[in-house]
């Protein structure tokens, strides 16, 4: 049986990758992916947990992540679609009309 | 008691209607809001007068003003013979100058507030006059203030109008804060401010004395010195009369009915109304029949070299006024409210006279510059000679029974009365000579005037001249109603001085003087001598030898300096008071109170709020990858946190 600290392992993994690459990109559409790639990493980790405590919640509350996530997914997708249709750019640093 | 309600109410009617739709619906038409009801509260006291004399008096309190624990005011009418006369002498003038102001006050921009202002301003002398109690009179006395303040800047577009106004208020503030402390000890004292409780009781509070900053003082003349501060200045005596003349600027009319007839005798009329507390304090008597006395000499010095007429005649007002406390300081009330009361009707006329000059003349004060008037104003001629004979104390005009009777009583009254009779009889000749040197000097001669002026010159309209021939009738008769016994002995008629008889019960009885009639007939004597002296001389540097006053200034010329800059006291003033004041406020208040404390803390706080958001808003710099930075370092950190915490 593959221990609990593999799955760990991964689930840190991805979530490091995930955020290298939210902070280190530019590109929103790749930062957005960043994002979903640490939710899964979170995934991940909660049903290994659930999985090894024998206990269901672990579960349940990754369908819920999942549904949010596709509802964010969505959202967010949105959002970028109106950005890029008014700046015609996906590049983050172009996106600053909010600096104080 | 609703008729008597109306003498005052329907003037402040009048203000409201003239106020409210004068400008927009009444316009040139306001005289006959104002005058009608004016004249209708002149119909009302001459009933209430005769009600009066058949013997009944009114004090009654119409409502409940003020109750705050133990102190309790009500608004009430006191009407006894005091207040009738001041009635009669507040609506006559008053309508009198009301009628003469449609003709003078014509085409001018402000007619309607003019008359409103003088709708309130007769409603506010009434109030005054008729008041039952302290506070009322209070009230009156501050509202008279501010309506004179009104007309003294009426044509406020001209800054020597405009200041002449603020220095009236400002200087009658510091006489009006010793009036109301002298209210406010009234009240301390006696518990109530209704007159009738308080006069009631003053008796037994004689010789009671207080303890103010480690000095006894006697109670009485505390009080009685403290009212008589509100009357120094209302009344413009020494040394609060510099408001005055000044107060020349406002409108002719208003100077005749505010700076001569009513408004100033005020003062007069508050310490005959307080008599009971007076006479119990010698001291206060005498300051008094002191200032009182100063103030006529003072002020008849100034008024021997002026040039503007109108000046010349305020300072005559304020000598006229000295009078009529020097009578009421000799104990003489009945004595100063008949002076009060002739000098009304030929001060009034003499200012209505002045202004029908200024009418012709395009607004020009300077007598200098006038000259032989006579031959183109009859009736403002005439007039104004029987002012000016009334004023100088020639046997048969109201003034030389007033006068006569003052001199009287002051030469009677003591050591102390002679030699205020001494002064009283230098200014009768005093007043004279100046009286007469304007009508010689304006009136006689040949006109000096620029050529357009003379072209201009014309009598005024008839709604001007037949306020000025009733007032002249006023200044012959009014005085026959207060003949001295032993004159009308001679000439025969009996009880011959029913004014002073009328007024007795106010005054607590009449006080015959003392005194021989060989020397009551030598004070009336020397009264009229004094008159006939100053007019003669008058006559002699006017008329015959005209370089003589000139020569006269020039080998006096430090003495003519000094009376012609009116004793430099408005210098002093602005030396020892303005200035001092304007400093304070500028270099303390401005700069520091204001300048560096309140502006600090004002601009301060939002200054040190601005600093703290400027280093805020570096955070937010819309590079999303920061905010993705900060989070992450933030998780990390409570996650260390917590780790560690364990």
């Amino acid at each position: 049986m593959i221990p609990l600290n593999w799955y760990l392992w991964l689930s840190g993994a991805l979530f490091v990758i995930g955020m290298a690459g939210f902070l280190m990109r530019r590109n929103i559409i790749i930062m957005f992916i960043s994002i979903e790639l640490m939710l899964n990493a979170v995934n991940i980790s909660l049903v290994s947990f659930s999985h090894f405590l024998k206990d269901m919640a672990g579960q349940v509350l990754t369908l819920f992540i999942i549904a949010v996530a596709a509802a964010e997914a969505a959202i967010g997708l949105g959002i970028i679609i109106a950005l890029f249709r008014n700046k015609a750019t996906v590049h983050v640093d172009e996106m600053n009309e909010m600096k104080g | 008691m609703d008729k008597y309600l109306l003498i005052p109410f329907l003037p402040l009617l009048a203000f409201f209607v003239n106020i409210i739709f004068g400008r927009g619906i009444i316009k040139d038409k306001a005289h006959w809001v104002s005058t009608l009801a004016v004249i209708s509260s002149w119909v009302i006291s001459i009933i209430t007068l005769s009600e009066v004399i058949s013997g009944e008096v009114i004090n009654r309190d119409l409502y409940t003003w003020i109750i705050s624990g133990n102190f309790r005011v009500s608004v009430g009418f006191l009407i006894d013979q005091l207040t009738a006369v001041m009635l009669i002498v507040v609506t006559t003038v008053s309508s009198i100058v009301h009628i003469y102001s449609i003709g003078y006050m014509h085409g001018d921009k402000g007619y309607y507030r003019f008359f409103s202002y003088l709708s309130l301003f007769t409603f506010s002398m009434l109030m005054l006059v008729m008041a039952n109690n302290f506070l009322q009179l209070y009230f009156g006395w501050e509202a008279v203030g501010l309506c004179s303040y009104l007309l003294i800047g009426f044509w406020y577009e001209k800054k020597s109008a405009s200041d002449a106004g603020k220095k009236a208020f400002i200087v009658n503030r510091f006489g009006d804060f010793g009036f109301g402390l002298g209210v406010i000890m009234v009240f301390l004292t006696f518990g109530t401010l209704h007159y009738a409780p308080v006069f009631g009781s003053v008796q037994g509070i004689a010789g009671r004395t207080v303890y103010i900053l480690g000095y006894e003082l006697d109670l009485i003349t505390l009080i009685a010195l403290l009212l008589f501060c509100g009357a120094v200045g209302k009344s413009a005596q020494i040394p609060l009369h510099v408001w005055l003349p000044d107060a020349m600027e406002g409108p002719t009319p208003v100077s005749a009915l505010i700076h001569a007839a009513t408004m100033v005798t005020a003062g007069v009329f508050m310490v005959a109304r307080c008599n009971p507390i007076f006479n119990l304090s010698g001291i206060a008597m005498d300051v008094v029949a002191i200032t009182g006395a100063i103030t006529a000499l003072f002020a008849a010095t100034i008024a021997l070299v002026q040039r503007d007429i109108k000046r010349i005649i305020a300072y005559s007002t304020v000598s006229q006024l000295g009078y009529m406390f020097l009578a009421c300081g000799v104990g003489a009330y009945s004595a100063g409210i008949f002076h009060l009361y002739t000098h009304a009707f030929f001060k009034a006329l003499l200012f209505l006279g002045a202004g029908s000059v200024m009418h012709a003349m395009a607004g020009e004060l300077d007598i200098k510059k006038m000259g032989g008037l006579k031959r183109y104003m009859p009736v403002t001629y005439w007039t104004f000679l029987l002012a000016s004979l009334s004023i100088s104390g020639i046997p048969g005009f109201a003034g030389f029974f007033s006068k006569d009777e003052i001199l009287w009583r002051a030469y009677s009254s003591g050591n102390l009365g002679q030699i205020l009779f001494i002064i009283g009889v230098i200014t009768a000749l005093l007043t004279a000579f100046y009286s007469f040197r304007i009508i010689y000097v304006a009136f006689h001669g040949s006109f000096r005037g620029t050529h357009e002026q003379e072209h201009h010159l014309h009598e005024s309209p008839k709604v001007m001249t037949i306020p000025l021939a009733i007032l002249a009738i006023g200044a012959i008769a009014s005085g026959w109603v207060g003949i001295p016994s032993l004159l009308g002995e001679t000439i025969g008629i009996e009880h011959s001085d029913r004014f002073g008889e009328f007024l007795a019960p106010v005054f607590g009885g009449r006080h015959l003087p003392e005194g021989s009639h060989s020397e009551e007939w030598l004070v009336m004597a020397l009264s009229i001598s004094a008159g006939l002296l100053g007019i003669i001389v008058s006559a002699i540097m006017y008329l015959r030898k005209t370089d003589l006053p000139e020569r006269i200034g020039k080998s006096f010329s430090y003495i003519y300096k000094i009376l012609w800059n009116k004793y430099y006291v408005d210098e002093l003033y602005d030396l020892i008071i303005v200035r001092p004041t304007l400093w304070i406020a500028n270099s303390v208040i401005v700069n520091v109170t204001d300048g560096r404390i309140i502006e600090g803390i004002v601009n301060g706080i939002p200054a040190a709020i601005g600093r703290l958001s400027h280093g805020l808003r570096r955070f937010q710099t819309g590079l999303v990858h920061q905010y993705g930075a900060v989070m992450a370092i933030g998780a990390f950190l409570i996650i260390v946190l917590a780790l560690l915490w364990r």
